[in-house]
């Protein structure tokens, strides 16, 4: 049997699609523990690779015959040798091409929404961190919201759609991936914006994104309006394009809420947290679809696999904007928080422009789950 | 550099290699050698201890020097059970702040990655070579890793005439205060 290559693209569409997958992840225990491929209808088997060195005999039972098998582990070596072992064996199976790593790093583009004179809405989805971009079109024209670091991802695109990214946006400063806005904005000449109270430290030149600046796009003029929001980070901010679609940033989420902490001062940013999610979204319009910049669950994912829902739904889905008592939501943002991202502090860092790590450092700061959000 | 039996050069090798190469080295050591694995793969620390936890093999420690891991470790049988024999036995909650010294037979690496204050430290190895920079008239504590090899250094040291030989059982496992590191 012939061991076949599968990419991060081939299950990134697994993912979108709710395929079927059986993944044996190689890696050790501790890591698959931490993080892995998140899918549906995905099963899984994890046994580390040094422990398959003297044959694989003993796993052979487990593997299924009857669906895709993918070999995955940190960068590839171990899954290509563990691959082979099984191909050996009789079994068919494939291997993820650059492991774990280029898991973190792929991004898939759907369209989310539609603009008025052709414009359009697109969702970058970053499956193995969590991490939603999003790039709004119109009239040869393009901005950019929370763009992760593969700046060519999103420079080849527009290329192809045959437009000119004019402005990128971060809604605040991010702790849990590196931004790729600013290189994007150097290498394209667009604008960049960033919320003033998130950049005191900041070693760069950029425009401010303040409450109630708008921002037009295409000769028809879209709008970007700007909304100041904290609680994540005292700066984060929001952004309404065309009346209609919200984009949260990490304040809020589909499944859950954004977590004060990550800049150090959790009982601090509590209380603006409370009154952006309770009072500043409650006056907004109930049928704007909001559109966050992560998820943390793959059961976020809508059937299309976009991650989007109406401001009205949330209201009474999420649990985060449902707790009634005051001192019960300083509870759960304070205390009950998940682990911090890996690297965060050094990511800020990233982010300030204080240091520039190269592109190996940087993956490897970014390895590992999505975790900015308190449910 | 630490002491070890055997060096083994992985630098430049992706995962599997450094593992793959560290289990067939192994082969070639005998129970209670040391293995220095150099290796520049980040992830060969997490999963090297792993491998010699699941192996039964002790990880004693890694340490990094310019961009390079080091990683020690030490060749153990899972199937070898000698019983101790030595009578003079003490547990290890109450050795401290007797008066007296306590003996560290373990392997100098194993010795460098952590032991008890003041301990002094003579691998087994070299206890007959050195037996005599050791004090007859004070208590000696011998200790080390679970007890077999600070065993057979107390009935050593009884068969060279100590009479006020410990072995400490069960051993550096199952100590609970402060280590003291050279590295």
């Amino acid at each position: 049997m012939t061991v076949n290559t599968c990419t991060a693209a081939d299950v990134a569409r697994k993912v979108i699609e709710k395929k079927e997958l059986f993944i044996l992840d190689v890696r050790n225990e501790d890591a698959f523990e931490d993080w892995k491929i998140e899918g549906q209808k995905f099963e899984y088997l994890n046994i580390p690779y040094f422990e398959l060195l003297d044959g694989v005999e003993e796993i052979l039972p487990k593997i299924p015959t009857d669906k895709d098998v993918l070999i995955v582990c940190a960068k590839e070596g171990s899954s290509i040798m563990i691959a082979e072992m099984l191909s050996v064996e009789g079994l068919d199976v494939c291997y993820l091409a650059g492991g774990m790593k280029s898991w973190s790093m792929y991004l898939e583009p759907i369209k989310v929404g539609e603009l008025p004179n052709g414009g359009e809405l697109y969702q970058f989805i970053r499956l193995g961190k969590g991490c939603l971009s999003y790039m709004v079109i119109s009239e040869g024209e393009a901005a950019l919201i929370d763009a992760v670091r593969f700046t060519e991802v999103f420079t080849n695109f527009a290329h192809e759609k045959g437009v000119e990214i004019k402005h990128v946006f971060d809604t605040h400063l991010h702790a849990d991936h590196i931004s790729g806005g600013r290189a994007i904005a150097t290498a394209t000449g667009a604008k960049y914006y960033l919320p003033k109270a998130d950049a005191i430290e900041v070693v760069f030149e950029y425009t401010e994104l303040a409450d109630g600046l708008t921002v037009q796009l295409g000769s028809s003029k879209i709008d970007v309006g700007v909304l100041y929001s904290p609680g994540h980070t005292i700066g984060s901010t929001s952004l309404v394009i065309d009346g209609k679609y919200l984009f949260t940033g990490d304040i809020l989420f589909i499944d859950s809420i954004g977590r004060p902490d990550l800049a150090g001062l959790a009982e601090d940013w509590v209380g603006d947290l409370r009154e952006t999610l309770y009072r500043r979204y409650r006056e907004l319009a109930e049928d704007l679809i909001v559109h966050p910049s992560h998820f943390m669950k793959i059961d976020e994912l809508n059937e299309d696999g976009t991650v989007a829902k109406r401001l009205g739904d949330l209201f009474v889905e999420n649990y985060g904007l449902n707790i009634k008592d005051e001192e019960e939501f300083r509870t759960l943002v304070t205390e009950n928080l998940p682990p911090q991202p890996n690297a965060y502090q050094e990511i800020r860092r990233v982010n300030m422009g204080e240091i520039t790590p190269d592109n190996e450092a940087q993956t490897e700061m970014e390895i590992g789950p999505n975790r900015c959000a308190v449910r | 550099m630490l002491k070890a039996d055997i060096q083994l050069d992985t630098k430049g090798l992706a995962c599997p290699m450094p593992i793959v190469k560290t289990k067939k080295a192994m082969e070639g050591l005998v129970d209670g050698e040391v293995l220095e694995v150099q290796a520049t793969d980040k992830g060969s620390k997490a999963d090297l201890a792993a491998w010699a936890g699941n192996i039964g093999h002790q990880y004693i420690g890694t340490i990094e020097e310019n961009e390079i891991l080091y990683h020690y470790i030490r060749k153990c049988s899972k199937d070898i059970n000698v019983e101790e024999t030595f009578e003079n036995t003490i547990s290890i909650e109450e050795i401290t702040g007797r008066s007296g010294v306590i003996l560290d037979v373990r392997e100098e690496v194993e010795y460098a990655f952590g032991h008890i204050e003041g301990a002094i430290s003579i691998p087994m190895g070299e206890l007959d070579a050195r037996i005599k920079e050791l004090d007859m008239d004070k208590e000696i504590y011998v200790i080390c890793r679970t007890g077999k090899r600070s065993d057979m250094a107390a009935h050593k040291l009884a068969n060279a005439g100590f009479n006020k030989v410990y072995n400490v059982l069960p051993g550096m496992t199952a100590w609970k205060g402060e280590l003291t590191k050279n590295i």
